[in-house]
């Protein structure tokens, strides 16, 4: 493995308020790799001293080998980038976007088919104030890729959209992905780096906090699973505590939740059927990243 | 050089695509004279040295011109392309400053010369302008300005916070300026002290610049180094004041 991103002890404070205090991570190559934390935890000041628009007050970052400060132009060459809260002029045509940003870099590729690609044929010609959230997301993840950039950098690129949006974003970052190049995603979502990301850092007061796989991260909780079903009026929860692995019951009104380890899902059911109670909305429900953050905090993520 | 004329092109476009800016920055002048053309007439006035009002207001209206552009145009959209992102964008690209800039500057000359085109070809159609002899020189004094203008349009849109009040500040500066000057209405016809107040104001300046070149084809040497003192200043605190966000 390559490592395109090499990031150590950054340190960046504005008007002596710190927004990143110490972040050290390495990306490698043909990686989807997750920047996740909560607003203002310092994920973006980081992601911006890595392309080379903040000025690091101290530390060290290198890209594909290059030091964002002094080859920040060679490097704008050689990366794509969507950042948070930028936009195009409201009266600006999706194709004149693209034309037009093809002449910023030395090597670009033709943007019609990008236009296929993402989705935006037959747009071409609207305005950008005329595109939905999703459509411009597109025609942003678009222009990242007009130059074949090696690293792409999507920061935030969900917020605002649906469920539908998002996912169908999802699909396309791992299209990306799919080209052989590296993306990094910094979201605060995290069912977003779940879904994609091959590895994730996790970054909360300007500390990177937990640096693993999502699995990984998850496993270290050394998680109970939940089950949850519901039951008909007048069942007793508690007669379920003596089944094997179960480690808490809760009852509200006719939902029950039923904590444990082990193979939780199939003692359970076993059980139920030895009281004649098939309930039909049987589930499991293991631990995610937002138990991971909460673990680590304290605190879940939207707080 | 392919890059900054894309971006000038595609500026010029955008301007073209802006109704309210289109209206003040082209139609109003025109309107203006259209208007005390058709108050005054255009006769030829041996008072006014042969030449009839609408001729003597020409220099007014490019004045004008050059200050709608200069402290209205540019302010406002520079810092309504950094309070929406737009230069946000244009940043994370090998691009730099300079070719935004240069180009911002390129469409708004260009756009400069389509309102005094625009005037022009009223002036001669409706009332039959006579143009003097010999005057080809308010061309780079127009030239230059446009450029002392547009410096503190940019000094403007850095120092302001948001496109509102770079705007509202942006109007405040010219409004007053414009009646003032000599750009809306005759100086002559003003008391003695407004005139001298009027004496301070760089629009005057440009509007006696390009007056005095027009009528008798002479360089009024005042006047180039009040706008050239501005266009320094203009340019030395716009490097200093530029912010992308």
């Amino acid at each position: 493995m390559t490592r395109v991103i090499e990031v150590r002890n950054l340190h960046k404070a504005y008007a002596g308020v710190t927004a990143v205090e110490d972040v050290s991570f390495t990306v490698e190559a043909g990686e989807i790799f997750g920047i996740i934390g909560p607003n203002g935890s310092g994920k973006t000041t980081t992601i911006e001293s890595v392309i080379g628009l903040r000025k690091p007050d101290g530390g060290s970052v290198s890209v594909l080998g290059l030091d964002p400060q002094t080859a920040a132009r060679k490097l704008g060459n050689r990366i794509g980038t969507q950042l948070q809260e930028a936009a195009l002029p409201e009266r600006m045509k999706v194709w004149e976007a693209l034309d037009l940003y093809a002449s910023f870099y030395e090597k670009t590729v033709p943007w019609e088919p990008l236009v296929e690609q993402w989705g935006l044929a037959e747009k071409r010609n609207t305005q950008f104030g005329g595109l939905s959230g999703g459509q411009k997301q597109r025609l942003f993840i678009a222009l990242a890729l007009l130059n074949d950039p090696e690293i792409v950098f999507l920061d935030e690129l969900t917020t605002g959209l649906d469920p539908q949006a998002r996912r169908a974003t999802w699909d396309l970052i791992r299209a990306i992905r799919e080209q052989g190049k590296t993306v990094v995603v910094i979201t605060h979502f995290m069912d977003e780096v779940e879904a994609l990301a091959d590895r994730v850092a996790v970054i909360d007061h300007g500390r990177v906090i937990a640096l693993d796989t999502p699995d990984n991260l998850i496993a270290s909780l050394n998680g109970e699973t939940k089950v949850l079903f519901s039951v008909p009026n007048g069942f007793q929860a508690k007669r379920l505590e003596t089944v094997s692995g179960v480690t808490a019951v809760h009852q509200h009104n006719h939902h029950i939740t039923l904590s444990g380890k082990g193979p939780l899902l199939a003692n359970v059911a076993a059980a139920l059927a030895q009281h004649n109670i098939a309930p039909a909305d049987l589930r499991v429900q293991q631990a995610n990243l937002e138990d991971v953050f909460l673990a680590l905090t304290g605190r879940t993520i939207r707080n | 050089m392919k890059t900054f004329l894309k971006l000038t092109y595609m500026e010029l476009k955008l301007q073209l695509r802006e109704p309210v800016a289109l209206f003040f920055t082209l139609a109003f002048p025109v309107m203006v004279m259209v208007l005390f053309g058709f108050i005054f007439g255009n006769e030829a006035d041996e008072l006014l040295g042969g030449y009839g009002r609408v001729d003597l207001s020409v220099p007014g209206y490019i004045g004008m011109i050059v200050g709608t552009i200069g402290l209205l145009g540019i302010p406002t959209t520079l810092a309504n392309y950094r309070d929406l992102g737009i230069l946000r964008r244009l940043r994370a690209t090998p691009l730099g400053s300079s070719p935004v800039l240069w180009s911002q500057v390129a469409a708004q000359v260009l756009m400069t010369s389509v309102g005094i085109s625009l005037l022009f070809i009223a002036g001669l159609t409706i009332f039959g302008l006579r143009i003097p002899d010999g005057n080809l020189a308010i061309v780079p004094a127009i030239l230059l300005s446009a450029f002392s203008f547009f410096a503190v349009g940019f000094v403007l849109a850095g120092v302001m916070p948001s496109a509102r009040t770079a705007q509202a500040v942006g109007m405040a500066v010219f409004y007053p300026m414009l009646f003032l000057s000599g750009a809306a209405m005759p100086r002559h016809i003003m008391p003695d002290s407004v005139q001298q107040i009027a004496g301070w104001l760089p629009l005057t300046h440009v509007v006696i610049l390009v007056e005095d070149l027009w009528l008798k084809g002479t360089w009024n040497l005042t006047s180039v180094a009040v706008v050239v003192v501005v266009l320094i200043l203009g340019l030395l605190l716009s490097r200093f004041t530029f912010r992308w966000e």
